[in-house]
């Protein structure tokens, strides 16, 4: 919708428009700038901008704590393989409701996504039973079932959107130069449906990095992901301001980055094609 | 055109979608339903019986439930209503045609990506700590008392970090439905000399009603489980004053490790979920359909 504006007018939105983008993103932009002082620095009153005493210690410091990068290497494969698993089981369900959809598909796709409005408190402590009684609690192949069961209509849904829009007229066309079923999806569908699948993938690795229930209710420290592990760290009166700047700078930075690629997708994704 | 063994085989390969969230939904919901009618303490295991709607009534007569249920509408109306206003005019600003525009979306939208605990904790650490928080410095450079937000309004303090979480998202999506609005009909309107607030209630708002409703739907499903930022930052202290219904339910499990209570708890908010959205289902069905 955008219009001309005059000279005068265009420089006054400009300078409001980029100050209300810098003050949204100041928080973040504070803690990185923590992250890079020393902890006498960190909580200096008046707080210290350019005359603070700048380190790199507490990335190596934090890096170097045996425990972090277990942590952080939970975070990778929890959000990675709850992604791959959703992507494999939904693949084929939003295939066939986008290709042979039947009377019942719209209730079905409507059922799915009101299984997400369920409270997840709700079913928190049969879960964290059945759970005890799997030996689930506190391992990564179990939170790993627990987010692809909780992003799994989010994935169908999402997926079921992008396959919509690829033509069956192209299906037929193949068909009828005798293309297998097989030879169908894997040469036909699978290069058109790739994009989809990619911007499917990326917004559910970051809903599962940041998933910060059931990574709290399921694990105690072996499987702990960054997500739990950041919740249960306390600074004892702003004495490791510096050290949790840092840790929650290596928490967000991959997602915050992967996110700003897939910005565009994800008013798609998370708004299930209802806004283009 | 689709023969019966298509159908067949299409039928296949929904189904171990259907059965895993029947699974995951419908069994763990039928057992806190079960729970919920039962006296279950892990602390006492031996003594476990039909207690009728005991559990339900402890919540009922529990005075912190009332504020527990009251907070959480609080925290998800105020979210909404802050996000949604906020979200519009900040979007309209953007939309212009300034310079930077794609950095600008980048800023604006990085709060969305930062996990909650890492929010909570930047922004009771950083920023509300009556000490060294930069808001205590800011006071104390008018020469104020440090306002002690997480202690005296920590339910205000809970709904601006929410807040300052989701309206990345509301923003974000509001400015995709602006984009594709036509600027030939705005420009028809000011040729005809309709005023800028005309041109917003009368062309604008109405373009903007269906994304507004998206944002309204998806905010309020995140919104009602809110969990990890109270988690982080107040523990639904001090007392009781920033409990949610679902942190409650939290603590009943956890803390004193009462099932029974918790999954009538658990009972409750879904009830609650199912009211609010045959509320917004028919206040806001409208607007989606096509």
């Amino acid at each position: 919708m955008a219009r001309a504006l005059s000279p005068r007018r265009l420089l006054i939105t400009t300078v409001a428009a980029w100050t209300v983008a810098l003050i949204i993103f100041f928080p973040v932009l504070w803690m990185i700038l923590t992250s890079f002082k020393t902890e006498a620095s960190a909580v200096a009153m008046p707080p210290e901008f350019l005359s603070a005493d700048w380190t790199l210690e507490n990335y190596t410091e934090v890096w170097s704590r045996s425990d972090y990068p277990r942590f952080f290497w939970n975070s990778v494969v929890i959000s990675v393989g709850s992604t791959l698993l959703g992507l494999l089981i939904a693949i084929p369900a939003a295939w066939a409701m986008a290709f042979v959809p039947g009377k019942k598909t719209k209730d079905l796709l409507m059922w799915m996504l009101s299984t997400k409005m369920m409270p997840a408190v709700a079913v928190m402590i049969p879960l964290y039973l059945l759970f005890q009684q799997l030996g689930l609690i506190d391992t990564k192949i179990g939170l790993v079932i627990a987010l692809m069961l909780m992003n799994l209509p989010i994935i169908i849904w999402m997926l079921y959107t992008y396959f919509k829009e690829i033509p069956g007229e192209i299906l037929e066309a193949s068909r009828m130069d005798g293309a297998t079923l097989w030879g169908e999806i894997i040469y036909v569908l699978t290069p058109m449906a790739l994009p989809g699948i990619a911007s499917t993938m990326l917004l559910n690795i970051i809903l599962a990095w940041n998933e910060a229930f059931w990574t709290i209710v399921l694990t105690t420290t072996k499987a702990a992901p960054l997500s739990a592990f950041i919740a249960s760290f306390s600074a004892p009166q702003g004495l490791f301001y510096a050290k949790l700047s840092a840790a929650s700078a290596m928490a967000i930075l991959p997602i915050l980055i992967l996110g700003w690629f897939s910005q565009k997708q994800l008013v798609r994704g998370l708004t299930f094609g209802a806004v283009k | 055109m689709s023969t019966h063994s298509s159908r067949l085989a299409a039928r296949m390969m929904v189904a171990p979608s259907v059965v895993l969230l029947l699974i995951w939904m419908i069994v763990p919901l039928a057992m806190t339903l079960y729970y919920s009618f039962r006296f279950y303490r892990l602390l006492s295991p031996d003594r476990t019986n039909w207690v009728g709607f005991n559990n339900y009534l402890w919540f009922f007569n529990s005075p912190d439930f009332w504020l527990a249920l009251f907070n959480t509408l609080a925290l998800v109306g105020g979210v909404l209503f802050i996000t949604v206003v906020l979200g519009t005019l900040i979007a309209l600003l953007i939309d212009q045609p300034i310079k930077g525009q794609g950095f600008l979306r980048i800023l604006v939208i990085a709060p969305f990506f930062v996990m909650p605990p890492v929010a909570a904790s930047i922004w009771e650490n950083l920023f509300m700590h009556p000490q060294n928080g930069l808001f205590a410095a800011v006071a104390q450079g008018f020469g104020a008392q440090p306002i002690l937000f997480l202690e005296q309004y920590p339910m205000w303090s809970i709904i601006g970090i929410v807040s300052w979480e989701w309206l990345p998202f509301a923003t974000l999506i509001l400015l995709t439905a602006l984009q594709s609005l036509s600027s030939e009909q705005l420009e028809a309107a000011e040729m005809d000399g309709a005023s800028p607030f005309a041109r917003f209630r009368y062309i604008i708002l109405p373009h903007m009603t269906r994304a507004i409703t998206v944002v309204i739907l998806i905010q309020t499903i995140f919104l009602l489980g809110i969990f990890g930022e109270i988690f982080t930052t107040t523990q639904g202290g001090p007392g009781s004053a920033s409990t949610t219904l679902p942190y409650m339910i939290f603590k009943q499990a956890i803390a004193a490790k009462d099932i029974g209570r918790a999954a009538a708890g658990g009972i409750i908010a879904v009830i609650l979920a199912n009211i609010v959205a045959y509320f917004l289902m028919r206040g806001l069905g409208r607007n989606l359909e096509n």
